[in-house]
């Protein structure tokens, strides 16, 4: 089998026994990404040269017998974490040029566990999009249909590892930004609870929501790479200090005499009916393995998508002040003064998704309307949360679709922002409540992979990831790789 | 609801955002619709309910001591400063 087409754990496991070395590898992920560079636009900066002074690093390490588990596995990095040295954009204008001084925990976290940084992935302009077409570098193409987006906004991540450009990639996900793509992209996408993962170097957006993650093959692959990425962070003041698992070592445990709540909401009159019944069909398999299935209503639900465009503008707003054309970033052409510095600097920076969320937030937050906006959806926030606080008492884990749809084409939904904005129906809930989820391949409508999302109660990863693998060891939807990159 | 042009007008200049002429109608347009969307949110009845603004309950904010941890690396920072002098960064002038 050629070696792209292995998971994470079996590369590991390969480079382990010799038979084939970090550098073999790497070189084979960066031809690919060459290769396809013009076909999916998923890299916005390819880190040849650190990139195989790595891998021949791996490579010693190995020799030495001084391997961790993840030396010498190629990965790629979302351009929104900071790396000390490479080009750090956030799919933006207003960093086009911007070379972190430091690196990101995540960063430093999977570079320290010896891990082989190949490139930064693309991505909607400071992570605000769903489609990754808001991109400064162009948008993402979908590897299964390159007329179709791959999701966002991670499309980047999702689509180099669904055409197993790079064999894992991290992620981040504010309303659904590594779930959404992962689905429509047929790859595996970890969104882990508020706080497990450290955001220290991860460029913000809405920081009651953001939280990073990984994009994968496989829920083990996933679970591979979560162990070396969450953890305590003093560097992060929402971190959270609680001891990490090795979430590998947990997989394989029975699913039978798992509570599994339906959701309700999430079978709703959008959702699409061929995608429904691959959700059907995978929620039977799980009865099938002995979990038990039960019907859940979360009669807030309905209500996060508005909740969200208020909560995450307002949010948004704050955060992309510090973009003034002073520090860093970009700055225009001879300023008239101090305000035409600072407004030309980001009038100029910033796409237009960008200055219409930044605008939302501003408007929600200004005086005469804090209350009813800001105030408002902090508390329908709490009823959505509390919702979720009441259908964990019964069950282990909800299931339901990730999205409504499979991918849409290029430009079908960029005029319409509200349009945009309900792709991420059945994923903002999670973020609004700070929950863990992950979204898993459940097989194809019209040829295109649909998701299966499992959400858990807080620090409940382990169970998510567990219940996915048990899903993968029956199926190999996981495995599928379109047929121009198979 | 519909915003008017000075309302977006108002709305760039609070968030420091050059618009051109092109750009106004647009915004009018997303940001009046964006607001009729999330103005669903009135529906909902949240008498007594606590605004959520920390999504694990009982979490707080951590605090640290006062003290210095880091060193005094300016010049690498400024590296990515659009305009600097003898360690200062360059604005046009503000008082006259």
């Amino acid at each position: 089998m050629s070696l792209y087409k292995k998971t994470l754990a079996e590369l590991a496991a390969g480079l382990r026994a010799r038979e084939f070395s970090s550098v073999e590898l790497t070189t084979l992920y960066l031809q690919r990404i060459e290769r396809h560079a013009g076909r999916l636009n998923a890299f916005i900066t390819v880190a040849h040269q650190s990139a195989l002074a790595a891998a021949r690093a791996a490579d010693a390490e190995l020799a030495a017998g001084r391997a961790q588990r993840l030396t010498g596995l190629p990965l790629a990095h979302k351009d929104i974490f900071c790396t000390a040295g490479l080009r750090t954009t956030c799919g933006s204008r207003m960093l086009d040029q911007f070379v972190s001084p430091y690196d990101a925990t995540v960063v430093a976290k999977l570079k320290d566990a010896g891990t082989v940084l190949l490139g930064k992935t693309n991505m909607d302009e400071f992570a605000m999009g769903s489609s990754s077409e808001t991109s400064y570098y162009g948008p993402v193409k979908n590897p299964w249909n390159i007329e179709l987006v791959p999701g966002g906004s991670s499309g980047g991540s999702a689509a180099a590892v669904a055409a197993r450009l790079a064999p894992a990639a991290t992620a981040t996900d504010t309303g659904g930004s590594i779930r959404q793509p992962a689905a429509l992209c047929g790859v595996t996408g970890l969104k882990p609870t508020y706080g497990r993962v450290s955001r220290y170097g991860m460029v913000a957006f809405a920081s009651s929501l953001d939280q990073g993650g990984v994009i994968a093959a496989s829920a083990e692959d996933a679970a591979l790479i979560m162990t070396a990425m969450a953890g305590f962070d003093v560097r992060d003041s929402t971190s959270v200090d609680a001891p990490v698992p090795d979430y590998v070592a947990l997989l394989g445990k029975s699913v039978a005499g798992l509570r599994v709540g339906v959701v309700k909401e999430f079978f709703d009159a959008g959702l699409d009916a061929d995608n429904a019944r691959r959700i059907e069909e995978a929620l039977a398999l799980y009865r099938k393995l002995g979990a038990t299935l039960k019907d859940v209503s979360l009669p807030n639900l309905p209500l996060s998508v508005p909740t969200y465009y208020v909560v995450a503008p307002a949010e948004c707003s704050s955060n992309l002040a510090r973009f003034d054309g002073v520090r860093f970033g970009h700055r225009c052409k001879e300023p008239r003064d101090l305000q035409d510095l600072y407004s030309r600097s980001r009038g100029e920076g910033f796409g237009a998704e960008v200055k219409r969320r930044i605008m939302t937030g501003t408007y929600v937050l200004s005086a005469g309307y804090y209350d009813a906006y800001y105030l408002k959806a902090q508390k329908v926030r709490q009823l959505i949360a509390q919702d979720f606080r009441e259908a964990f008492k019964e069950v282990d884990v909800l299931m339901g679709p990730t999205t409504p749809t499979p991918a849409f084409a290029i430009g079908a939904k960029m005029a319409d922002p509200i349009t945009m904005y309900l792709n991420d129906i059945y994923t903002i809930g999670a973020n609004l409540a700070g929950l863990p989820a992950i979204s898993i391949p459940c097989g194809l409508v019209a040829g295109l992979p649909v998701g299966l999302q499992l959400i858990g109660a807080h620090f409940a990863e382990s169970t998510l990831l567990n219940a996915a693998h048990a899903y993968q060891r029956e199926t190999d939807w996981h495995r599928h790789i379109p047929e121009a990159f198979a | 609801m519909a915003l008017t042009r000075a309302a977006i007008e108002s709305i760039a200049q609070l968030a420091r955002l050059e618009l051109n002429e092109a750009e106004i109608p647009v915004y009018q347009d997303s940001l009046s619709r964006i607001l009729d969307f999330v103005g669903e949110l009135e529906r909902a009845t949240t008498t007594g309910v606590t605004p959520m603004a920390h999504p694990l309950p009982g979490q707080a904010q951590r605090l640290r001591a006062d003290v210095v941890t880091e060193a005094d690396e300016h010049t690498r920072y400024q590296q990515n400063a659009p305009q600097v002098e003898a360690g200062l960064y360059l604005v046009p002038k503000v008082i006259e």
